[in-house]
């Protein structure tokens, strides 16, 4: 019965990611916005992967999110105006300083390591700051855009076409997700999930945890820096703020929001955190109450996140 | 040069005995209740506010008195409403929780007293610099050091001589122990709270003379404070003092010879501390 | 299995339900936002309404609404009525900015895009302007390049560009208060350009730099760089922060005593950093881009009046007199086509010249041709604790022209593509 749920869950869910571009205007939304939600999701779904199934807080994401972002930038900008080279070199730039930077901290545990991994990002955001002849410093990486991406036969047209751009994000969503679905469900992923309940207990069954650790840390980084490629091709910008705490903080808020438990949560939380402060932004200036309410009542009644909800119903 | 160096590790110490007093607030509330308070900027621009409205009536000595006060009592009512629900859970929904109380206060400043920033006057024989000789401190400076130290001495005091000190001494090694024994926790840590809140609050005062008194003040100064606890380590007030002064320190000599670089640097020290010693210079092993 | 019907299981939903409701009074439905006419002219404004620029962003808001009160009682734009919608852009949050631009252009169909105080905003957004072919007028960002090597046929912009700043007060400084400065900068573009402006000046008159060094954004503590520019024993010592960082350097460089051993000076300065100061540390030599007080310019004192009305009683800053310009500009230019085709309304601004109850200040402002620089004049003065009214912070000493302190449009590195 569970799993026929789950199926029709995902088909739900498959469903209506495929379509919104034509039902997102008639709720009041914008293909962009799907957009926006979509690489947001991505990121809290990574930061996930290490937060939720392997119990390690890291507030410090939002620093390879942004080396994504600064790849991808540049690298359209000075080396090769190609959107697909962007994205790799985006992708392996955020990848390399995740492996060296987990080497070195996969030892702390707990506060520390989050507030080690904001150290770390701090250091990022002040190169990517100060280096401004390179970055553009405060002022951002701007006069570039994304490129068409030409596949011989046809050529996408990500830059004039909002709709184009959306689904290349969401066939990059729907591919990291389902890779980090099954990483999950292996004996890898089960590993993980013993490491997040009990590390003690893992590690007198002889499991090697800080390099599991690690492992799990370097699949978050991966799709993390991924999505930070993609939120330069949406946005045809790069910005410090990209690598800040403040962006990392984001991330865990989707993922408590819409469930730290459940595969699907961050992306319900991307979609209620967006949506909302978007919404309600537009309609007061006051908007930060209304998030900070938010996030005080999820904390205190629905820790679970939104899913965890959902979850409690159709179990009782 | 090496003047320059003195003066500039000075000032640097004076700064770091600023976070200091940020940073033990947060510290005695993470210690007993296992809460990071991310509000505590928002509860030092509250202190500063009130010190500013209570001015014109009672002046400024009587704002430095009264506004921290006022802000414990705030800090108090906030712990009774919502942070005493998030106790005993993963340390995650403290800073969630106090994240989002944080929002809603910087709103609520910026509802109350608008964005813009609102003139805090000092009285005028503390706002000038002492002498010629000693032309690298300022009177205020001076002051604010002087009454970081009444405060910290005040602070250990309590913690050392008192029977509430002694409880909640007690409650950071074994909170559980202590209930046992009869003692009431909930109120323990409701006091404990509004003593971190205390200290902020009087940080903001102190803030408010030095910088624009805008909603927001507080979140600048934040992560300067839970870096000073990390370098410490946690669980030690000690080390938290020793922290604040020592990214103090640090981001004074660093602007001398590489003055950009003066904020990144504490960042740096965090993680250079924590890669050799992963508990913090005083933290204890076992304690998160 | 058991009916949970615990006692905190309802008070629990009686809270939420409050909460709930509580927040649904304050908005309404989301799919009721089309209580806009469809046939209005529509300004969007993304602006910083929250963190570090929110005083800024919303006072150019305020300048914005007055001017669309204004166009409305004048009878509109080609006999439509006008509305401005607004979006919070944040203080330091590009995606958003760009997100909420998008917004604006793509699903409300702005006619006309204004914004934004944050320099990497308003590069940001010219982009997107660009590429959805709308319209954009900055109000308030002032890094060089946007109208410099990011300019684009379709942006122009109402406040100064840094050159103009520094080349304005520049040989003041020099002439009264001495050669040798020292220069301590807030480290980002706007403090570079400020900077290299400042040093092209100096080298034309023959003066020396003493040193200079750069602050972050942000920086709460400025006692080591005060300490330094002190032991450099300088004539003047230019302060380049803007904003609160502007605010945190004077009230830390009268506590050091330095107002009274060196002249403190600086360019751009805002009404809004002189009212968060202490009265005794409303000092220096600094640049205006528009002041409230100035006898004998038409039209003015209605301006600060309506304004008052709108501020509580508050006068206007030169924030208020941006959106007020952006929005007019773009009023009697569609009027004046009778259209509001974007390149045709962007070929009759260039050279346009505001009229005396929008310029509100003397020499006749205009849009340059070349990089869609607005020409206005320049305050150069010395703040002051308080004039004959507790509003009148700053003493004028003289006005300049923009056209003879702005650099060549050569020199601006601005290219102006058209569409084909």
């Amino acid at each position: 019965m569970r799993l026929l749920d789950r199926r029709v869950a995902n088909a739900v869910i498959l469903l209506l990611l495929l379509t919104a571009p034509y039902w997102i205007n008639a709720v009041g939304g914008y293909t962009a916005l799907g957009s926006r939600v979509l690489v947001l999701a991505l990121a809290a779904t990574s930061l996930n992967f290490l937060l939720g199934f392997t119990g390690v807080l890291s507030f410090g994401h939002a620093a390879y999110f942004g080396l994504g972002v600064y790849g991808a930038g540049l690298t359209i900008k000075y080396l090769y105006a190609n959107t697909l080279a962007g994205m790799a070199v985006g992708v392996a730039v955020g990848t390399l300083a995740a492996a060296i930077v987990g080497v070195m901290i996969v030892r702390l545990r707990g506060v520390y390591f989050a507030m080690v991994t904001i150290a770390f990002g701090q250091v990022f955001y002040y190169i990517a700051y100060q280096w401004n002849s390179v970055t553009g410093g405060d002022d951002g990486l701007s006069g570039w855009r994304r490129v068409p991406i030409s596949l011989g036969f046809t050529t996408v047209d990500i830059l004039g076409s909002d709709k184009a751009l959306y689904y290349l994000i969401l066939i990059c969503f729907l591919v990291s997700v389902a890779v980090m679905a099954a990483l999950l469900a292996s004996p890898f992923g089960r590993t993980l999930l013993a490491v997040r309940e009990n590390e003690r207990r893992a590690r007198f069954l002889g499991i090697p945890v800080d390099r599991h650790i690690w492992l799990s840390w370097m699949v978050s980084c991966f799709f993390v820096s991924l999505a930070g490629t993609l939120y330069a091709l949406l946005n045809n910008f790069a910005d410090p703020h990209d690598l800040r705490w403040d962006q990392s903080g984001d991330f865990v808020i989707m993922a408590v929001l819409g469930g730290m438990r459940s595969f699907w949560g961050p992306l319900l939380g991307a979609v209620i955190f967006v949506v909302l402060q978007d919404y309600v932004s537009s309609q007061t200036e006051n908007w930060m109450s209304f998030i900070g309410l938010l996030f005080v009542l999820v904390v205190l009644f629905f820790p679970r996140g939104v899913l965890g909800i959902i979850g409690r119903k159709t179990a009782s | 040069m090496t003047q320059l160096v003195l003066f500039n590790l000075f000032n640097g110490l004076i700064i770091g005995a600023f976070y200091a007093l940020m940073a033990l607030g947060l510290s005695l509330i993470l210690n007993l209740s296992g809460v990071i308070n991310f509000a505590h900027g928002g509860f030092l621009a509250i202190g500063g506010y009130l010190a500013y409205m209570l001015m014109p009536q009672i002046g400024f000595w009587g704002a430095l008195a009264v506004a921290p006060i006022l802000t414990a009592l705030i800090g108090i009512a906030a712990e009774r409403l919502f942070i005493r629900r998030v106790y005993g859970r993963d340390p995650l929904y403290s800073l969630l929780l106090t994240f989002g109380l944080a929002f809603m206060i910087e709103d609520g400043t910026r509802f109350i007293w608008g964005a813009s920033t609102v003139p805090f006057a000092v009285p005028s024989y503390l706002s000038s610099s002492l002498s010629n000789e000693f032309f690298f401190l300022t009177g205020y400076r001076v002051f604010m050091v002087a009454l970081v130290i009444a405060a910290v001495a005040a602070l250990f005091l309590i913690l050392g001589q008192t029977r509430l000190g002694m409880r909640i001494r007690a409650g950071t090694l074994d909170l559980e122990t202590v209930s046992v024994l009869g003692i009431n926790v909930r109120i323990l840590r409701n006091v404990n709270f509004g003593l971190g809140i205390y200290l902020a609050g009087l940080a903001g005062v102190l803030a408010a003379g030095m910088l624009g008194l805008q909603p927001t003040i507080g979140s600048s100064l934040i992560m300067p404070s839970f870096v000073a606890i990390i370098v410490g380590g946690l669980g030690s007030l000690p080390g938290t003092l020793l922290g604040g002064l020592l990214i103090g320190a640090a981001s004074g000599v660093v602007t001398v010879f590489y003055p950009s670089a003066s904020e990144a640097v504490i960042y740096v020290m965090m993680a250079l501390v924590l890669l050799v010693r992963p508990h913090g210079l005083l933290g204890e092993e076992g304690r998160f | 299995m058991k009916s949970s019907k615990s006692p905190h299981s309802t008070s629990r939903r009686q809270i939420i339900k409050g909460a709930a409701a509580a927040g649904l009074a304050q908005i309404a439905s989301p799919f009721v936002w089309s209580a806009r006419a469809a046939d209005n002219v529509k300004f969007g404004l993304d602006n910083p309404l929250t963190g570090v620029y929110a005083e800024l962003g919303k006072n150019e808001q305020i300048g914005c609404e007055l001017a669309i009160a204004e166009i409305n009682a004048k009878g509109g734009i080609l006999g439509r009525q006008v509305e401005l919608l607004v979006e919070d852009s944040t203080s330091a949050d590009t995606g958003t900015a760009v997100q909420k631009g998008r917004k604006l252009i793509e699903r409300d169909k702005v006619d006309f895009l204004l914004g934004n105080v944050n320099s990497a905003m308003a590069i940001a957004l010219g982009d997107l302007s660009n590429e959805l072919k709308t319209l954009q007028i900055v109000t308030g960002g002032h890094t060089d390049s946007v109208t410099g090597t990011d300019c684009h046929w379709n942006v122009f912009r109402v406040c100064n560009t840094t050159r103009m700043e520094t080349n304005a007060v520049a040989k003041t400084l020099f002439d009264k208060y001495g050669k040798k400065w020292y220069f301590i900068t807030p480290d980002y573009a706007f403090g570079h350009t400020l900077q290299q402006g400042f040093e092209a000046s100096l080298k034309e008159f023959g003066g020396t730099e003493l040193g200079a060094d750069l602050s972050p954004l942000g920086t709460t503590d400025y006692s080591a760089y005060l300490i330094k520019a002190q032991a450099a024993n300088p004539d003047v010592i230019i302060l380049l922060q803007a904003g609160d960082d502007a605010v945190n350097v004077l009230k830390q460089a009268v506590q050091f005593g330095l107002d009274k051993k060196f002249h403190i000076a600086g360019a751009q300065q805002e009404l809004e950093v002189l009212n968060g100061l202490p009265p005794n540390a409303r000092i220096g030599t600094w640049v205006f881009e528009w002041y409230w007080k100035q006898p004998g310019v038409p039209h003015l004192d209605e301006f600060v009046s309506a304004i008052r009305k709108r501020t509580g009683g508050k006068v206007p800053t030169a924030r208020h007199w941006f959106g007020h310009v952006a929005v007019w500009s773009c009023a009697l230019v569609a009027n004046q086509e009778k259209t509001l085709d974007a390149v045709k309304l962007a070929k009759a601004l260039e050279n346009f010249k505001l009229p005396p109850e929008v310029a509100l200040m003397p020499n006749d402002p205009f849009y340059r041709a070349g990089d869609h620089q607005l020409m206005p004049s320049l305050y150069v003065g010395e703040a002051m604790e308080h004039g004959a009214e507790p509003e009148d912070l700053f003493h004028v000493s003289q006005v300049v022209k923009g056209t003879d302190a702005a650099l060549p449009v050569a020199d601006t590195g601005c290219h102006l593509k058209w569409p084909t």
